[in-house]
This record gives C-alpha cells, structure tokens and sequence, in this order.
C-alpha cells in the first residue's frame, strides 16, 4: 500500500535534487545540440551562396571591344539598293575579320591570325549584320563598332587566367632586331625577378620528377618482387630517366648565370615598348632574345619606354595565347575595350558560345511549364482532397488509395519521367521537348503534395464550423466550398507552392520527355520546343568552355531568386488569407 | 404553450457502431414550448438532439431506428431532404462557433443559402430582426462589418442563435447552449430563450437544473441511454416519479 502522505516527502530528498539536476543538464544539452545544429545549418547555407555568388559575378558582365570597321559598299549593298534582305547576305565575318586586319598589321602567319579573330565572339558579326540593315546609311563608311568579345578574351579581362605581372624597368634597352626576331639588352638587372620566377619553375619541375622517380620506383620493387624482371627492368630505367631529369633541371635551377630557354610549358616573358612587344625564348638577368610582335628596328630605349610583363600560368595550361594578352593589352591600352552590365545573359536563349548564352530561353521555357503544372495539378488536387476529406467514405477502398496516394508523394521523380514518355508521349502523342509534356508530367508528380497538403489543411479546420454550416441547413457541397475551402486556403497554398518549387527545380523526369536538347530560340508557347532552368544549369556545367562556369552558378542564382520568389508568394498568400476561428 | 405536438418519437434506439447510445425513447416536442433535456455526462441527450435535425449523418457509424415525425412527417424518409430539414430545425452547439466573416456574412449565409430573400434590402431586413430577436442588435448594429469572431463569447453565442433563426425555422434545438459562458450571458440567453418560445418551438439541452427549471415547460430526464422521466418542469423538479430522478435532481448522482 503506498502512503500518499510518504510519496510527498520525496519531493525534498536528496536523491529528487539528483534527478532534477540530470533532468537539467539533459535539457541543457539539448538545446546545445539544437545551436550547434542550426550553425551547421547556417554555416553551409553561407558556403553554398557564397561559392555560387563569387562564382557567378563574372556572368554579370561582358565585355566590348571598339574597332573601326569599314562597311564596304561593294561587298555589302554593290548596287545602292539599300534592301535588308540583299544587305543581310553580305560576309560579316569577313568584314570584322578586316576589321582586326587593319587593326594589327603585323600579325601576319595564318595561326598568328587565327588566333587574332578568336579575340573577338562569332556572335559580333551578325550584330554588325543587324546594324547595316537597320541604318544602311551606314554602308560605304567606316564606323566605330562595339564587337563583343569573345570568351577567352572576356575571362582574360577579368583576371581568370592569372595576372599579367608588370615591372617598370630601370636600365636602357638596346635592341637588335629584323624585324621578326630581336635580342633586347638592358643595361640593369631588370629580368632578375623573371629569373628567379624562371628558377623557381625549374626547381618545382626537378621536383615533380623526383616525385615521378619515386613511383617507378616502388613499381620495380613491386615487380622485382613479382619475379617480372622484364617489367622491373623497364621500371628501373624509367627511374632513371627521371631521375637524370630532375638533376638536370635542378643544376639549372640554382645556377644564378646564363641564360635559360623558355618554352610553352615555362612562365611567359613579354618585352613592352609602346604597342610593340617581344616574346622572349630566352632569358637572362640582364635580357633575352624572342619572337617580335609588332613593327621593331634596332636601336635604344630608355628607362620609362618599356616594361617586362610575367605571366605567370605557362602558355599551354592557358586557352588565351601569349598573342591574344599582347593584342588584348594594346587594345586595353588604346581604351578600345570596355567591360559592362551584362544584359545579354537575361535576355537570350541557349548558345554554343558562352558569351552569347542566355538564360531567357530556359527561364521562359520553366515559365510555360509551371503554367501547364498549376493549371492542372491545383484544381485536380484540391478537387482531389475535398472528395477524400469531405465526401469519400471510410472504406477499404479509400483507405487504400489514401495509402496510395501518400506513398506516390515518395516516388523518385524519373519515375514519373517513364511514365510521362510512355503515356503522354508514346501513347497520346503529346509533343517532344514541349513545355505541354513537361507541365503534364510534373503536374502528376507534384498532385500527391498537393493533395496531402490540401487534406491536412482540410483536416485542421475545426469540425464546429461544418457543424455550424451544415446546422443552418448547408448542403455538404456549401459546407465545402462555402467554409471548409476558404479556411484551408492557406495551407492548400502553402502546399502548392512548395510542390511548385519543387517541380521548378526538377530536371530528372524532364530528361526523360527530352526537354534536355538544345534549344536557342525562346519558347512563345507551350507546344514550342524548350528548356528549363535546371535543365539548363545542368547541360551548362556539363560543357568544356571555362565560361559556362561563372554562367551555370549565375544560372542557379537566377532559379534560386525565383524559389526564393514562390516561397515569399506562399508566405504572402498564407499571412492573406489567414482568419481566426 | 399549447398542446399542439411539433415532434413525436416513438421508440427510437440510436447506435454508434456497436454502443447502444439511446434506447427505446419516446418523447413528443410541444409547440411554443421550451424542453429542457436533463441528465448526467454521457447519457444520450445530445445525441438524441442531434436526431431531431439529422446532425448524426455526418456521423458514418450512427444507425438510428424508431419513428421520429415532425408535423406527423417522418423526418428520416428517403422523401426527406435533411438540408432542407435542418433549414426547418435550428440548431445552436454548445461552443460558440460563428463563421470567421462578418457579423452581417454571419446572420445573411442561411436566407442566402436556401435562397428566402430576392434582394439587399430584404437581406438586411431580414439580418436585423434576427439581431434584434436574439437581443445583440443594439451591440452589433454599428459593426456589421466586424469579424463575428471579434465579439465576447456571450455575444457570439446570441450571434449563432440569430444565425440559426434567420433561416426562420419552426424548431430550435440547443446543445447546452450557455455552457462556456458566465453567469450574466448565460441570464442573457436564457431570457432569450423565453422569449423565443412565443415563435418556436426550443429544444435544450442543460447540464445546469436551475437552468432547466427556469427556461422550460417540458422537462426529460436522461439515464444512460434510457429516457427516465418526461412530463412538466414543475412536476420533475417538485415530485419525480422515478427514484434516480430524485437521486439525479438532489444532487446525489450525477
């Protein structure tokens, strides 16, 4: 028998003041766990946005280029007719190519010029086309042309490939040159930083061929041990080859004179005077002998006249050449270059080209699709829930489609991709790539969210107000659309939107019903060829262009700012229609 | 009060799956009469209501059997429209539960629903008086636009009751309708009470015996599921028939 009286003297015990104080530190920790959770939280939300942010600020600007061009009568408009559709005929390319010639006269071999016109996007020409058809007043004259930069200029303006290391030199150049080749001499030490730049990739290259030795090293072991001998062999003499290598390079690399050969893999070394430069093979303390780039006679320069560039990156480990940087500085220096907001980005469709890529086509192309999902998932959802909730009878039958239905909300979403291209494709015939087909099948995927959302609303409007309704004499069907919708509302929404924003962020299943191609124009209807944000953020980190890059986080961006869009709608929409009961 | 019978049942059993919740009553529901039913938690007298306007539809597990008629009609004959039943048949609940509209939303959804007024001006005739019998007008008449919930429970309570008889029934059954309020609304509805019996016929249910000895004519008592004793208020509270009417009346179970 417990005594009531006994029990309550527990309160006082000892033993209770260890319990309340277990009780205590398990609170305490708790809520430590639940801090230490929500900085995690945190700390990757600010990582995520600031890698995507710092990544995609180059996608917000492109840049110009500013050339004379001279619109050529014969080539473009020979007769004078001045109609568009003669004038858009004409070779542009050819034209901005001429451009670039008069520009760099001296750039004469075939690959030199090559990389010349890589300078600038093949995208200029056809804006150059659009010019002389929309003022053919123009043709005959030569004009100042905005030629938009090509990719690897663009990255190069914008520091992605290295700095362009600029020295003041202090001694007096003179040159030998023949006008194709030169040797420069200075008359101060002005190459020892580039020398000591050059050592020090001498010596990290002996270093990696140590590295190198030691591997084939452990290979011969592994084979001596095997009882290959033949492959030990082999091992061992390739051990030795690298090993003789990194000796050689390291003598190179902490001799303190001489000269020392530069090639496509060592850091490059550019000799300024004015728009001339010279490409040094050779370098010593004191000078180096090169390639010319530009018009140069022998003579002397003064201290102040010229400048060594160092860049740092080798050549081949760059897509813009040693040409380009020279080209693109003399252009930088002429002023000839401007870098601006990039409207391009938020007005054009897909491109090959990254300076020419857009993301309007995609952002259109999800704008059609999430139209086709509302208007249908919306009303067959919560058409869906009140049935369920208001109407359907508790029965073996509904209770199993309820179970259904809330199992469908798990299945993986290339599922629904199948089942779109094997239903609504293959077997109604709905268009391929076509926003039609991709708002049918994310509108399957996303009706079990909705309908979930919407029956957990209905459930949660207290049951006095369909008493107080159906009291008064409301049929069930008032009873529903009159009070029990109206209340719900805010959660229907809620739960609409975030299956919305789930689907806006979908690519699995629309991989399947091939919006995935490649699409450049704009769709202006949901029965046109398109794309979709995170289709196009997918196929854009999946290109080889370093450009796309900083245009595949400015993409994710641009769908982010639209998520964080639908979510501002929901709580608007949520806070709108929230009454009390 | 007349002896003009609105209500009769004869025999009714009511089950909720496998409970027997009523079982075998018989009570017949005067004309301008107020009836109070009377008993301890549990014991049926809200389900029984609730049969009078066909509430326990809603319910899928509720089987009812008996003859229930009103105006000599069965009300649950296949003939019978328990929409248009329960528009004949108010009801106010024990919890005040106005629609999140307006005060004026509130009193108008009935006559719009079943379609009784043709315009605005008739809507709102029809809105005031309905105020105006449930005795809340005089508080309301400035803020028709105000949220129904914005008033005091009391308040909210006549607001139902004046929502319940803009439909102009012939029978108001109330679900302990002064339950959740304090003693100066529950004086105030049960004046209101009074007076609406001169229109209707007022079935309550009560918890409070004072309650039912001031506000009705016609008392039953409920005992677990059984009608125990019906006749005359006066009679039931004076003389009881039966013992646990006594025992129930007393104070001694319950």
């Amino acid at each position: 028998m417990v005594s009531m009286t006994e029990l309550s003297k527990m309160h006082n015990s000892p033993e209770s003041a260890v319990r309340l104080k277990k009780r205590k530190a398990s609170e305490w920790r708790l809520k430590a766990y639940g801090i230490l959770a929500i900085t995690l939280a945190g700390a990757a939300l600010i990582t995520l946005m600031w890698s995507v942010v710092s990544k995609a600020s180059g996608a917000f600007t492109e840049s110009y280029i500013t050339l004379p061009v001279y619109l050529e009568a014969d080539e473009i408009d020979p007769d004078g007719t001045n109609d568009p559709s003669i004038i858009g005929r004409a070779n542009y390319g050819g034209l901005t190519k001429d451009a670039l010639k008069a520009a760099f006269p001296f750039v004469k071999s075939r690959g030199d010029k090559r990389a010349m016109y890589d300078i600038i996007s093949g995208g200029a020409a056809f804006e150059l086309r659009e010019l002389a058809m929309a003022r053919p007043s123009n043709i005959g004259q030569t004009i100042d042309f905005r030629f938009l930069a090509s990719d690897i200029a663009d990255l190069y303006l914008k520091g992605s490939y290295g700095e362009l290391v600029e020295q003041n030199a202090d001694g007096t150049l003179s040159v030998e040159s023949d006008g194709k080749a030169a040797v420069v001499t200075s008359s101060a030490q002005d190459f020892a930083f580039v020398m000591a730049r050059v050592k020090a990739d001498l010596r990290a290259k002996a270093a990696f061929n140590r590295d190198q030795a030691a591997l084939q090293e452990n290979g011969r072991a592994v084979f001596t041990e095997r009882g290959d001998l033949e492959e030990a062999a082999k091992r061992e003499a390739a051990r030795d080859r690298f090993l003789a290598l990194a000796a050689e390079l390291e003598a190179r690399g902490s001799r303190t004179d001489g000269a020392e050969v530069l090639d496509k893999n060592s850091p490059s070394v550019l000799v300024r005077m004015g728009d001339t430069w010279v490409k040094l093979t050779e370098v010593s303390a004191t000078g180096g002998a090169g390639k010319v780039i530009g018009t140069l006679d022998s003579g002397e320069l003064a201290a102040g006249e010229w400048q060594v560039y160092l860049q740092d990156l080798p050549e081949a480990s760059r897509k813009v050449s040693d040409l380009q940087v020279m080209l693109i500085e003399n252009l930088r220096s002429a002023g000839a270059i401007e870098t601006v907001f990039n409207t391009r980005f938020f007005s054009a469709g897909d491109s090959r080209e990254p300076e020419l890529a857009g993301i309007w086509g995609a952002a259109v192309g999800s704008f059609w699709t999430m139209l086709v999902t509302i208007l249908l998932a919306f009303p067959i959802g919560v058409m869906a829930a009140i049935y369920l909730e208001e109407f359907a009878k508790k029965n073996l039958m509904n209770t199993f489609i309820e179970v259904n239905i809330n199992n469908l909300a798990a299945v993986p979403s290339i599922v629904y991709g199948l089942l779109g291209l094997a239903v609504f494709l293959g077997f109604f015939g709905v268009p391929r790539s076509a926003p039609l087909a991709g708002g049918i099948v994310l509108a399957v995927m996303t009706l079990p969210t909705i309908i979930i959302a919407s029956r957990a609303a209905m459930a949660a409007v207290p049951p006095s107000i369909r008493d107080a309704a159906l009291g008064i004499g409301a049929s069930k069907l008032q009873t529903a659309f009159h009070h029990v919708l109206p209340l719900s509302m805010p959660g229907i929404l809620t739960g609409t939107i975030i299956g919305m924003a789930r689907a806006l962020g979908e690519t699995a299943p629309l991989i399947m019903i091939g919006m995935v191609a490649f699409i450049v124009d704009v769709p202006k209807g949901v029965m046109d060829s398109a794309t979709v944000l995170p289709v196009q953020i997918y196929r854009w980190s999946d290109f080889p262009e370093r450009a796309f890059e900083a245009r595949t986080s400015a993409a994710i961006l641009v769908l982010l700012v639209f998520l964080v869009l639908m979510n501002g709608l929901a709580v608007f929409l949520r806070k709108r229609f929230e009454r009390r009961w | 009060m007349t002896d003009t019978v609105k209500i009769s049942t004869k025999n009714v059993d009511v089950f909720y799956g496998d409970n027997h919740a009523i079982k075998d009553v018989s009570v017949d529901i005067l004309h301008n009469t107020v009836t109070a039913f009377i008993g301890p938690s549990g014991c049926g007298k809200s389900t029984f209501l609730r049969c009078l306007n066909r509430m326990n539809d809603t319910i899928d597990s509720c089987k009812i059997t008996g003859d229930l008629l009103m105006d000599g009609e069965d009300i649950y004959a296949k003939s019978v429209d328990p929409v248009q039943l329960r528009a004949k048949v108010g009801m106010v609940f024990q919890k005040p539960n106005p629609f999140p509209k307006s005060i004026f939303d509130n009193v108008a959804y009935g006559p719009r629903i079943h379609g009784l007024v043709g315009n605005k001006t008739d809507l709102e005739e029809v809105v005031e008086k309905s105020l105006r019998r449930a005795a809340i007008w005089k508080e309301v008449k400035d803020r028709l636009d105000a949220p129904g919930t914005s008033l005091s429970g009391g308040q909210q309570q006549r607001l139902c009751i004046a929502r319940a008889i803009a439909t102009a029934p012939e029978v108001l059954l109330m679900d302990e309708p002064a339950s959740a309020l304090d003693p100066i609304a529950t004086a105030q509805i049960e004046e209101l009470i009074d007076e609406l019996r001169h229109n209707y016929s007022v079935v309550i249910v009560t918890h409070s015996m004072q309650q039912a000895a001031r506000v009705s004519q016609k008392t039953a008592f409920f005992h677990l599921g059984d009608m125990v004793e019906y006749g005359d208020t006066s009679t039931i509270f004076t003389n009881p028939v039966d013992q646990r009417t006594q025992d129930y009346i007393t104070g001694r179970i319950g």
